[in-house]
């Protein structure tokens, strides 16, 4: 059996914000480029983005820089991030704002022509360059028209099954399948740049969609490569709770940032009563004080609804634990009556337009029903910050599907810069390592035939389990063990339920042919999917602290001994079912010029 | 929680037909959660494309009843009773049940004349609220492709597709030539390449934009005002060179240095 084969230069597996920004930044150093994405062009979960890109631009604080930027977003991650990925994002994002503007982007502006920007959670300033309430949209148009005009290979609705090696373990290439006809294809690469995206979908309640089955995570730790941090996720405090069909759907950050608050069942304000030490300095004591804020930031102190994410999720977790939740589980978001309906529709068209269409609501006079969703890993793969290198001689990772930059909790705003920021770097890491020539030429054909076997797999048993039926107990098992309060007897719970999974994977039928048939996708995505949950689960289970999207119920508080290093995850054996092992990864440490910055904000 | 009956049409481009799930349907549901349901549980090989799942993507879109909807923002509760109906975009060839080839848009949007903008100014461009409006409108198009589905020009006429862009790059033509950063001359291919004149402004494309982007009236009319009479009217050919340079000096205001 022969299967089409192409070959590449660079190839790059997703098409969302970083891989676009990759795409581009190889192809204009004239390599021969290709972008792989399971979904059309222009589809990726980066158009879900809402709220804006963080970068310290300046525009509407002038006080802003790089280092308040960098200190934000590493106590947002509570000191677990790669500072050096932090520095660089903080120092870069500026520029890569401005550069999508050559190509096309059409920002909101200040009244003196520049960027505007918007208040987020947990940064000191206004500083989300954003339009209205869907800047992903923006930012992946942006790209995608960069990328199409530049003459890049883009192989849509192709999905990847696993990384090829040469027989000394440089990456060589990978093993697909083209979804409109189910047939194999290989393709040869000297590079490749993982930006795959998010794992959410192996929980029920996230606001992912079904592309974010982590499948850049599980090839890289098949590769050779480590995961990091992997215990880190991130609830977002606002997704919506009903109706039911539209749980863990996201409301943007960008509704507090405007003014929107956080109310009980009583009508309390309640996230008052959730300040957490590290922030009472800069977080205002009163209504009164929060509410002046909005306007002039020197003459107030934040609302703590703008507290950093993990916070805030944990407040509405407490809530309504507490008995004071809404009807359908959650809590209140309130802009209705703290804004004009022309101000709310003029900055959340978007959000205006979702909760009147799906859930009957109308967000310009009655509250919101919200409460915490799945939205983002923090972990990922481990990468080098300079040229997004992995451990495997020839991988790349940026995006989402990376590790280190956000640390143990993500700040809003920071993804879209992230995306811009790493991908462009991972595109340059990717050149750099083609021209210093230690390249692989040929592919192990053994790993291809190997991969394909286990994709047909599934149509040639007589009987067995639907995936959709093992699909739906993950999810329910990972939410109800791993989800935003952790406990021992859960996480062990799990990490032995996933074991029982991976016997249930083996044993999948797939009906039907192998055209366009999305019972056999959901069996290819589902090994994926249990390898994150495992690493998720163990990870969980051995930091026995609670730090940024980590919470223990069992170990309530942050430890000083599990701030020193990352966890990371590494396979033996490289299948989707071998084991996994776990060792303690030290932080880099910290130059002393940087170290002042943090501690002149402590 | 009530039963409801979808008929979803299943086949390949060799043909097909419609066939009938009955399936449960719960308060606030989406047409999309119940071909979701039907592919969890009866047939797990019912192709349909979905990502978001919130209106945003536009990957959805699917005739429903007849007409052209995204199911993911399309209740079931406000579809009239009955059997509901659901079918693949008409005017794509199909891959699989309601999976259609939409590489026609992939194609028109690679001949698209790119933004050509002057050099950035260090602290980036200058521009202003009322200018980037216009175009923002037609940057919130998310690419559900419905606008080509319904438009008849390539819906009735097969043999059109080869040199009419339709109306998803008719926006794309006016944002652009409308932004306030491009001094790229497109009006002789939007006129001879897009096929702009083949439209006859029947409005079918903004009655069924998800986003309500004024497709006709915002893009279409002034983009024929601006390329097709000037192509044969003298007095409009004089006010285009003079619009020209109007277009020019848009873009070298903004890499005016801050005041």
């Amino acid at each position: 059996m022969t299967n089409a084969h192409h070959d590449y230069d660079v190839l790059i597996i997703g098409a969302g914000g970083a891989g676009l920004r990759a795409a581009i930044e190889a192809k204009q150093k004239g390599l021969r480029v290709a972008l792989i994405t399971k979904s059309l062009l222009g589809k990726a979960h980066t158009v879900m983005a809402e709220g804006g890109m963080a970068a310290a631009l300046g525009n509407v604080y002038a006080e802003d820089n790089w280092m308040v930027h960098f200190r934000d977003t590493m106590r947002g991650g509570k000191y677990l991030n790669n500072y050096r990925m932090a520095e660089l994002h903080a120092k870069e994002a500026p520029q890569r704002v401005l550069e999508l503007e050559q190509w096309g982007a059409l920002f909101d502006r200040t009244k003196d022509g520049k960027i505007l920007q918007r208040d987020f959670g947990g940064h000191k300033y206004a500083r989300l360059a954003h339009v209205g309430d869907r800047t992903g949209l923006e930012l992946i148009r942006t790209l995608q028209q960069k990328v199409v005009s530049m003459g890049t290979d883009v192989f849509m609705e192709c999905k990847v099954l696993k990384l090829v090696h040469d027989t000394e373990g440089r990456i060589a290439g990978c093993v697909a399948y083209d979804r409109p006809t189910g047939e194999f294809l290989t393709f040869g690469a000297k590079a490749i740049i993982l930006a795959t995206g998010g794992s959410g979908k192996s929980w029920k309640f996230t606001s992912n969609s079904w592309e974010g089955t982590g499948d850049g995570h599980a090839m890289a730790l098949w590769a050779g490569a480590e995961l990091i941090d992997m215990e880190c996720i991130q609830f977002h405090p606002t997704g919506m709770v009903w109706p039911l069909s539209v749980r863990g759907l996201l409301v943007t950050e960008g509704v507090r940032g405007d003014g929107g608050v956080l109310r009980n069942s009583l009508g309390e304000r309640f996230m008052f009563n959730y300040v957490a030490p590290m922030f009472r300095a800069e977080t205002a004591e009163s209504e009164e004080e929060a509410d002046k804020w909005y306007d002039d930031h020197t003459a107030g102190r934040r609302p703590p609804e703008l507290l950093p994410r993990d916070e805030v999720a944990r407040a509405i977790n407490a809530e309504v634990k507490a008995g004071r939740g809404s009807p359908h589980g959650g809590v209140y978001l309130d802009i209705g009556s703290r804004r004009s309906a022309e101000f709310i529709r003029r900055r959340l068209p978007s959000m205006y337009h979702q909760f009147m269409e799906l859930a009957g609501v109308d967000i310009t006079k009655e509250s919101m029903e919200i409460g915490p969703t799945n939205h983002y890993i923090m972990g990922g793969v481990k990468v080098d910050a300079e040229t997004a290198a992995t451990s495997v001689p020839g991988l790349f990772a940026a995006g989402e599907v990376a590790g280190g930059m956000h640390g143990a909790n993500r700040l809003g705003g920071n993804s879209l810069s992230d995306l811009i920021v790493f991908g462009r770097r991972a595109g340059m890491g990717a050149v750099e390592y083609i021209e210093a020539g230690a390249v692989a030429h040929t592919m192990n054909m053994a790993e291809v035939e190997e991969a394909i076997a286990g994709a047909l797999a599934p149509f040639e048993k007589e009987d067995g389990e639907n995936p959709y039926d093992i699909q739906r107990d993950l999810q329910e098992m990972m939410q109800a063990n791993v989800g935003i309060i952790r406990t021992e007897s859960e996480l062990v719970d799990a990490i032995a339920q996933l074991d029982v999974f991976t016997e249930r994977v083996k044993n999948i039928k797939v009906k039907g042919g192998r055209a366009y048939n999305p019972g056999w996708n959901l069996a290819t995505d589902l090994p994926a999917m249990l390898t994150v949950s495992k690493c998720v689960a163990l990870g969980a289970n051995l930091r026995k602290e609670s730090r940024g999207g980590h919470t223990r119920e069992d170990f309530p508080k942050a430890d000083d001994h599990f701030g020193t290093f990352n966890l990371a995850h590494s396979s033996d054996g490289g299948n989707w079912d071998s084991p996994i092992t776990t060792a303690e990864s030290p932080l880099l440490p910290i130059p002393a010029e940087l170290k002042a910055l943090l501690e002149e904000a402590k | 929680m009530t039963d409801v009956t979808l008929r979803v049409w299943r086949g390949d481009a060799s043909g097909g037909d419609f066939e009938n799930y009955t399936t449960t349907q719960n308060e606030g549901e989406v047409v999309l959660d119940l071909i979701h349901r039907i592919q969890a549980t009866e047939a797990p090989d019912l192709a349909c494309r979905w990502n978001c799942k919130a209106g945003k993507c536009g990957s959805c879109a699917a005739e429903i009843n007849g007409k052209p909807r995204l199911m993911c923002m399309t209740r079931m509760d406000q579809l009239p009773e009955g059997p509901v109906t659901v079918t693949p975009m008409k005017t794509f060839p199909i891959i699989r049940d309601l999976v259609t080839d939409v590489s026609f848009n992939y194609r028109m949007a690679e001949k698209v004349p790119a933004l050509l903008p002057p050099p950035m100014p260090e602290g980036g461009y200058r521009m202003f609220q009322e200018d980037v409006e216009r175009g923002q409108e037609f940057r919130k198009c998310i690419e559900c492709f419905m606008c080509q589905d319904v438009c008849h020009v390539i819906r009735d006429h097969e043999d059109n597709k080869l040199n009419y862009a339709g109306p998803r790059f008719f926006i794309r033509y006016a944002e652009l030539e409308m932004h306030p950063l491009d001094t790229n001359d497109r009006r002789d291919f939007i006129r001879e390449d897009a096929g702009l004149g083949y439209c006859n402004i029947t409005k079918c494309c903004t009655e069924v934009c998800p986003e309500g982007i004024h497709i006709t009236d915002n893009a279409i009319i002034p983009l024929k005002e601006r390329v097709v009479d000037a192509h044969y009217d003298p007095v409009a050919w004089l006010g285009r060179k003079i619009r020209r340079k109007t277009k020019v000096s848009t873009a070298a205001a903004a890499v005016q240095p801050a005041p």
